[in-house]
């Protein structure tokens, strides 16, 4: 076998292969790297050499027999914390030829649910594995309700755990009246779906086997997903939608976990949509349709129209397929807890709450904001009703929509959920700029959410499945951070600890 | 099978070149000619054409008007000379109300008649004033029996206006009593109304009102108008012309003869007035108009029990009643006014128009949710139409979207888009919660969420009372 073959199949092995959960540096894929401060330097420069000195952070690079300087690395830039350190660049530099201001490119970025500090946290999270160091607030946006107001009250010493293991897994199986598998995953994390056709395989794929590194489960949305996913099976989740697209016999038995999708958070009560030019050759194939014409999924399931019907659902996939665990995506009604309470008597094992605020494709901009509740308010009312039914321990409550940090998932966590769904920020890990253009054009610009075949190109799979682990390394950190402040040694421990909360704009004290 | 109502949208592109939200800055002066920007990275092709942009007026400008935001060029750059800014005659577009990014979803609907979408979740502040400390409900399971099943294209955005009997009645002999009352159905629950006046900080061209008109008449809605203002530009279009009654200035009976209903402003002897109305034509609907302010809910009450068929209650330009204290958004005082409505067991019976501060499509559901039966609005036309919400206008200055030479057919086009757009975003709620026509959704707070409620429900049993100088800084308390 010659060379090039043998690179091709062990390049095929490899891809095929779990990959490590083990922290790479995956840098910035574009040339310029995006950060909180500009340094500008000016032709008074004399080439001195002082900055490269001073910066401890390796913005000023003069390489070894290169006459000037290479443009400063701005990703890099502390700002004016370095100040503090006696160690601001613009103050040392003798010829007053450097400036450092804060980029025009992040005052330009992100909203006030997704502000540009956590798009750049995010990034250097996905970059390093590890927390952003500097002055990004990478926990909170400033949307000035729910999650970035409430704050967790971590006491003042960290009472002992009595034990180093702190465990962040759990249960997706809690259902005592059931002889199906009992799964754990690592993290209390897993990927939202987002269908093949929305997004670009790499970033699938991508998605599949950083989930697989972590032992947790990626979703692929409706419409059945593509040979290349196949290896990574044990940790894809099908989803049944009402266009039923991808879903066949040999598809349900081979998922581990079927999701039922009633309705998603960013467009709740609309259904699906995936535009025309989205619906590529092999997209159609996939879905059994017609390249080139828009597939709809409406809503509702014109099979379900009572909690009976629905277990009847339930009833047919777990039939399909003896050992899958089934899991019920549902928005945020006004009367959710019911909805939940009614997916526990149907048999589900999973109910996934997705909230108003999230959602990653596109959507009409008045769902997204106005139709169902935002996750923090369905979170505690499911979890309390759930309490008084007495079969909390029975079910496993995920919540998604608007979960952008892994201080938002451990907030979910303390308001009442077992773990979190998320799906934006993975796109953010892996250069989403949250410019919303999904659907323009040819699709996602960054290569990120379209399936033109030039710009999938703009990422590489192996880049792309790095920048999760990391990224999911650096929430793993902070989950343990947090267990660790509260004396805790599982994740599961600070389920439902709304005492552990505040809210900045209550006075504290519970009702009576 | 029925003919079903249909608005026929055509892209109208704008006359003025668009302001975008973001621009790239480019520092030519090392710009080593690589091409790269132009060559590669710009998805939307926004370099390619570069030569004939430099040909035309605005030059590079353009960019500011065209560019998608995606960063590419800036982050692929060989030298890193370009980046990224937020445009600033973006953010100084309109005024506090009339916030940049309401300006430009309206454009862009009355440029494509199309539903706004976008991808990456809901980016804006988690609860606001006014319409943004309310939710619209869904229906997870549909439940046949309580909401029927549909298609998008059954549901029904119809309302009446009009006096509406509770019951039939008969005299002795067995014979229905009562005179027939008129009623006008209108497709869409959503009227025109005259466009803010001097008062407001605008004095919009003769060619809005028009225009408005047109747009009305191909509708099959409403567009009121102050008397003085009619004139022959208006008569294509009489059947949808709802005149004003003013003090001083009566309409012509050329347009009472065609008009299908009619405004009087509220007074001591407007039960007299209307009824004055009525001998000159019998069939048209009569209004009374008045604005929202703290006795609103009493005045209603009196006039609906004194018969009167329609009231077209209306806020300022920014959704707030005529209040010097503390004036309450458009959205409360509704729910007042409703519920007054409802205890006397009259709600029913008399049609309610509400007015100010309705921007959004979603701003019509919400406060139809609150209890309107239907809404009319102002600024949301000369928006339609380009409006800069500049003022300009109010200053004796020269419109920078010359709205006085606007052409009429384009102009219709726009305001045709935009209410088609609107409708297809009311339908797509009323879809979400199950609702089969938009009737059945006045005054129906139970398919709405409010913020003071979940606050209470949901975080109340965990963190206790919410903060008093909390409570006052947000919706739930007394700014708006």
């Amino acid at each position: 076998m010659k060379t090039a073959e043998l690179d091709v199949m062990s390049q095929k092995e490899r891809l095929d292969a779990i990959p490590e959960r083990k922290v790479r540096p995956a840098e910035e894929r574009f040339r310029n790297p995006v950060g909180k401060y500009k340094v500008w330097r000016s032709t008074a420069c004399r080439m001195c050499g002082r900055c490269v000195e001073i910066c401890p952070h390796g913005v000023h690079v003069k390489p070894e027999g290169y006459r000037r300087f290479l443009p400063p690395r701005d990703d890099l830039c502390r700002g004016f914390r370095c100040r503090e350190m006696k160690r601001f660049c613009p103050d040392h530099c003798p010829q007053g030829a450097l400036r450092v201001e804060l980029s025009p490119i992040y005052e330009s970025l992100g909203d006030c649910r997704w502000t540009a500090d956590l798009i750049l946290s995010t990034w250097r999270m996905a970059e390093t594995g590890q927390l952003p160091d500097g002055d990004l607030e990478y926990k909170a946006g400033s949307s000035g309700g729910g999650f970035d107001r409430i704050r967790f009250r971590f006491p003042e010493a960290a009472p002992p755990t009595g034990c180093d293991e702190i465990s962040t897994a759990i249960e997706l199986n809690r259902r005592k009246d059931d002889e199906r598998p009992r799964m754990r995953i690592d993290i209390p994390v897993y990927g939202g779906g987002m269908s093949f056709g929305s997004v670009s395989p790499i970033t699938m794929l991508a998605r599949a086997r950083a989930c697989a590194a972590w032992n947790t489960f990626t979703c692929t949305g409706e419409g059945g997903y593509p040979e290349r996913l196949v290896p990574f099976k044990d940790y894809v989740i099908t989803q049944v939608a009402t266009g039923l697209f991808g879903v066949r016999e040999d598809t349900i038995r081979r998922a581990r976990i079927v999701e039922f999708k009633y309705a998603q958070g960013a467009k709740p009560g609309l259904g699906g949509h995936l535009l025309g030019d989205k619906v590529t050759p092999a997209v159609a194939e996939m879905r059994e349709t017609v390249a080139g014409s828009s597939l709809f999924s409406p809503f509702p399931f014109h099979s379900v129209y009572s909690v009976e019907d629905h277990k009847k659902h339930i009833d047919w996939i777990k039939q399909v397929n003896p050992a899958a665990l089934i899991a019920v995506k549902v928005s945020t009604p006004v009367d959710v807890d019911m909805v939940a309470v009614g997916s526990y008597f149907a048999g589900a094992h999973i109910i996934h709450l997705d909230g108003s605020y999230g959602g990653t494709g596109a959507a009409p901009d008045i769902a997204k904001k106005n139709i169902a509740m935002p996750i923090e308010y369905a979170i505690p009312r499911v979890h309390a009703f759930l309490m008084s039914e007495g079969i909390r321990d029975e079910i496993t409550l995920v919540a998604s929509g608007g979960i952008r940090t892994a201080y938002d998932a451990a907030k979910a966590i303390a308001l009442g959920a077992d773990g979190v769904v998320i799906g934006t920020t993975e796109l953010v890990a892996l250069g989403c700029i949250h410019c919303g253009n999904c659907e323009s054009g040819r699709g996602c610009a960054r290569g990120i959410a379209t399936t033109d075949e030039e710009l999938v190109q703009k990422m590489n799979l192996g880049w792309a499945t790095q920048r999760l682990i990391n990224l999911f390394n650096a929430w793993h950190i902070q989950f343990v951070g947090i267990l660790r402040n509260f004396g805790m040694t599982s994740i599961a421990e600070l389920r439902g600890r709304t005492d552990l909360l505040i809210h900045l704009d209550y006075e504290g004290q519970p009702q009576t | 099978m029925p003919k079903r109502y249909h608005i026929p949208t055509r892209a109208a592109p704008p006359r003025f070149r668009r302001i975008g939200k973001f621009g790239i800055v480019d520092r030519r002066e090392d710009c080593s000619a690589c091409h790269s920007c132009v060559k590669r990275e710009c998805v939307y092709d926004c370099y390619s054409d570069e030569d004939n942009r430099l040909r035309k007026i605005g030059g590079y400008a353009d960019y500011l008007y065209e560019c998608k935001s995606c960063l590419c060029c800036v982050q692929s750059c060989t030298k890193g000379l370009l980046s990224r800014k937020v445009n600033p005659e973006f953010q100084a577009l309109g005024d506090d109300f009339w916030t940049p990014d309401i300006i430009s979803t309206t454009w862009y609907q009355a440029e494509t008649g199309k539903i706004p979408v976008s991808g990456a979740g809901y980016g804006g502040p988690f609860v606001g004033p006014g319409f943004d400390e309310m939710w619209t409900d869904m229906s997870e399971i549909v439940r046949p029996t309580r909401d029927g099943i549909h298609g998008r294209e059954y549901i029904s955005t119809s309302v009446d206006i009009g006096r509406k009997f509770p019951r039939l009645s008969f005299d002795t002999k067995g014979e229905l009593t009562g005179t027939s009352q008129p009623l006008v159905e209108i497709p869409v629950p959503v009227i025109f109304d005259v466009t803010p006046g001097r008062t407001e900080n605008f004095e919009f061209p003769a060619s809005v009102g028009v225009a408005a008109a047109s747009a009305a008449h191909r509708l099959g809605i409403l567009s009121i108008v102050r008397p003085a203002d009619l004139s022959d530009s208006f008569e294509p279009f009489a059947d949808a012309i709802v005149p004003i009654f003013d003090e001083e200035c009566h309409p012509e009976k050329r347009w009472l003869e065609r008009a299908r209903m009619a405004e009087v402003p509220d007074g001591e002897d407007v039960v007299e007035k209307i009824a004055a109305i009525k001998k000159l034509n019998s069939s048209l609907v009569v209004a009374v108009r008045r604005r929202f302010n703290r006795r609103s809910a009493e005045r209603v009450l009196q006039l609906a029990e004194s018969g009167v068929e329609v009231i077209h209650l209306y806020a300022d330009c920014a959704g707030r009643e005529w209040e010097e204290c503390s004036p309450r958004h458009i959205s409360r005082v509704t729910r007042e006014v409703h519920l007054a409505l409802v205890e006397a067991r009259i709600r029913d019976e008399v049609t309610l128009i509400a007015s100010g501060g309705i921007a959004l499509a979603e701003h019509m559901a919400k406060e139809i949710i609150c209890g309107a039966d239907l809404v009319a609005i102002d600024m949301p036309v000369p928006v339609a139409l380009e409006c800069r919400v500049c003022g300009s206008c109010r200053r004796r200055i020269a419109c920078p979207v010359e709205l006085d030479t606007i052409d009429l057919g384009y102009a219709t086009q726009r305001i045709m888009n935009l209410i088609g757009a609107w409708r297809s975003q009311l339908i797509e709620v009323l879809g979400a919660m199950g609702m089969r026509e938009v009737r059945r959704l006045r005054g129906e707070v139970g398919r709405a969420m409010f913020f003071e409620d979940l606050e209470r429900e949901s975080f109340g049993p965990i963190f206790g009372r919410r903060k008093s100088e909390v409570l006052a800084r947000t919706p739930g308390g007394n700014m708006m």
